[in-house]
């Protein structure tokens, strides 16, 4: 238990203060460097709490690809952040006020299941034994066969939104070459090339 | 004091010496496998190849270090230097920490975890950090330009990687890498009456996907053809323009790595690991490491050859072949493969 503690401690203490240095560092970059450092160390605390597969997963689509993209954007764009930062008072009201019902949901969460921790038992999907179900096969379980229209169901509203963005933002512009890969593939030397017998002297 | 000793300092020691012994047989396979990528390309131009440091040439990667190590390392004025020189030490811890799962033998694994596989994919799609990270902090247009690439392409590969997995998933049943090696000892094989042999591995029922995965690799860890974030006709040297000695010898080797990395993970997926390729006594006696060595050499031999012989691609066919060819392909592949099983009733 001693060492589940210490490496709790280790990783709960970098997440919080990376958390504080995303929003302090002067450089949007490092800002997003240490964005990535939490979501890290967050992967690091559902390793310690058994939950593998939601740590992975943590890995694989935030930091793999999310934040690649919040990278991409971020480097690309040229933010001036000491304009950004002019107006930060203005909105400490609404941030103070979102941090307290956070904190509040937070506290009502886990007195909850510290004041009565059979609540977790009455739930309608009761938690597997992790000793005899992994991760993965119990998430699974609940995604694909027992909720699996829900699952299905949010899976086409992704679709719509895709196919909703891209007809925004697709443009068919015209006069502009475009590459047929299977025109080029077709092509044979009777379509391509013309044989032409010149008489000296003359050409064409 | 003594059951301290014997629940954390003793696992402790022995984890840190298996460590260790992998690291050193690691750098010098991966020692050798630079070398044998430039003799087998010098090979294929009729040239000789490094042929100057030991016999053939033998310790030219040594004397490659030595020369790295003791040059100095020039960080550009206009560098952002705590990131600079982050990116190569990024890149090099990542690559060499997904092999901490990797299974070489029976048993012969440092951390035998349940999302083995998981593990892997996820720390080598966190490989593209290295990447962008030297590319902006260079504050060089090439360097930049090589960084965008890169993050483009890796992510767009990682795609089809992701399916491949899936499909190998949905015919084992488990992501861990040791209970994938062993399910390759029955398959195809045993129903036609030759079992534990090279048919019964993934790559003749998956063989598709075999070749998705093998060029998706190829993307992934930037190697020829698809090598555009250092191509270098057009970007010099792509990501790693500005960096010398210590820190270039780290991208190169965080990048070997993860070559070898993906070979081995083949050779895990689709080749049977550590199994032998016939059942037969003589074959059955050769230790299952060698046959693992063996298989991760044929693989990047294959790496070697394409590097020697294709053309680079283009950008936007590049992105093409990602997205137009392989998702459709590996997408389709996960679904016949998830009907086949569950109709024959083998899942």
């Amino acid at each position: 238990m001693g060492l589940q503690a210490i490496f709790f401690y280790i990783f709960a203490f970098v997440a919080i203060a990376s958390a504080f240095m995303v929003i302090s560092a002067k450089n949007p970059v490092h800002s997003v460097l240490f964005l990535i450092l939490v979501f890290f160390n967050a992967a690091g605390l559902f390793l310690l709490t058994g939950a593998e597969f939601l740590a992975m997963i943590l890995l694989v689509v935030y930091i793999g690809a999310v934040a690649v993209l919040f990278l991409f954007v971020v480097m690309m764009l040229d933010i001036d952040f000491a304009e950004l930062r002019s107006g930060v008072l203005q909105y400490a009201p609404i941030g103070i006020l979102v941090g307290l019902i956070v904190a509040a949901e937070l506290v009502v969460v886990i007195g909850g299941s510290v004041l009565s921790p059979e609540a977790s038992q009455a739930i309608t999907m009761p938690i597997p034994n992790p000793a005899q179900r992994t991760n993965t096969a119990a998430l699974g379980d609940v995604l694909y066969t027992h909720y699996v229209y829900f699952f299905q169901i949010a899976g086409m509203i992704l679709l719509v939104a895709m196919i909703g963005a891209i007809v925004l933002t697709l443009r068919h512009r015209q006069h502009i070459k475009r590459q047929d890969i299977s025109r080029q593939v077709a092509r044979t030397p009777a379509t391509a090339v013309d044989v032409v017998k010149v008489k000296s002297g003359q050409g064409l | 004091m003594d059951s301290f000793f014997s629940t954390y300092a003793w696992p402790a020691i022995v984890m840190i010496g298996q460590s260790l012994l992998l690291l050193v047989c690691l750098l010098v396979f991966i020692a050798y496998i630079l070398l044998a990528d430039r003799k087998i390309w010098a090979a294929v131009q009729l040239r000789r190849g490094p042929n100057v440091v030991g016999p053939f040439g033998l310790f030219q990667s040594f004397a490659d270090l030595l020369k790295f190590v003791f040059k100095e390392p020039i960080i550009p004025a206009g560098a952002n230097k705590g990131v600079f020189l982050l990116a190569p030490l990024v890149s090099v811890t990542l690559a060499l920490a997904t092999w901490a799962v990797i299974p070489f033998n029976t048993n012969w694994v440092i951390a035998n975890i349940n999302v083995g596989l998981l593990y892997v994919f996820a720390i080598s799609s966190l490989e593209v950090y290295g990447i962008i990270m030297s590319g902006w902090a260079s504050n060089s247009k090439y360097a930049f330009l090589g960084a965008l690439r890169s993050a483009a392409q890796m992510v767009s590969y990682e795609v089809s990687i992701g399916f491949v997995i899936v499909s190998v998933l949905l015919c084992v049943g488990s992501l861990n890498l040791t209970d994938i090696v062993n399910a390759q000892h029955t398959g195809l094989g045993t129903m036609m009456g030759l079992p534990s042999s090279f048919l019964d591995w993934h790559f003749i029922p998956l063989f598709p996907m075999f070749v998705v995965f093998f060029i998706s690799g190829l993307a992934e860890t930037n190697r020829p053809p698809f090598d555009l974030p250092e191509a270098e006709s057009e970007l010099v040297a792509g990501y790693m323009v500005e960096y010398s000695s210590a820190p270039y010898m780290m991208l190169m080797l965080g990048e070997y790595a993860a070559i070898l990395l993906i070979c081995s993970l083949t050779s895990i997926l689709f080749l049977g690991g550590w199994l032998p390729p016939v059942d037969f006594w003589l074959i059955n006696w050769v230790p299952g490491i060698i046959w693992f060595i063996l298989k991760v050499g044929l693989i990047f031999f294959g790496y070697a050859m394409v590097k020697a012989f294709v053309p680079r691609y283009r950008y936007d066919q590049l992105m093409r072949l990602g997205w137009k060819v392989f998702l459709p392909l590996s997408l389709a592949m996960v679904v016949i493969t998830a009907f086949v099983l569950k109709l024959m009733g083998w899942a």
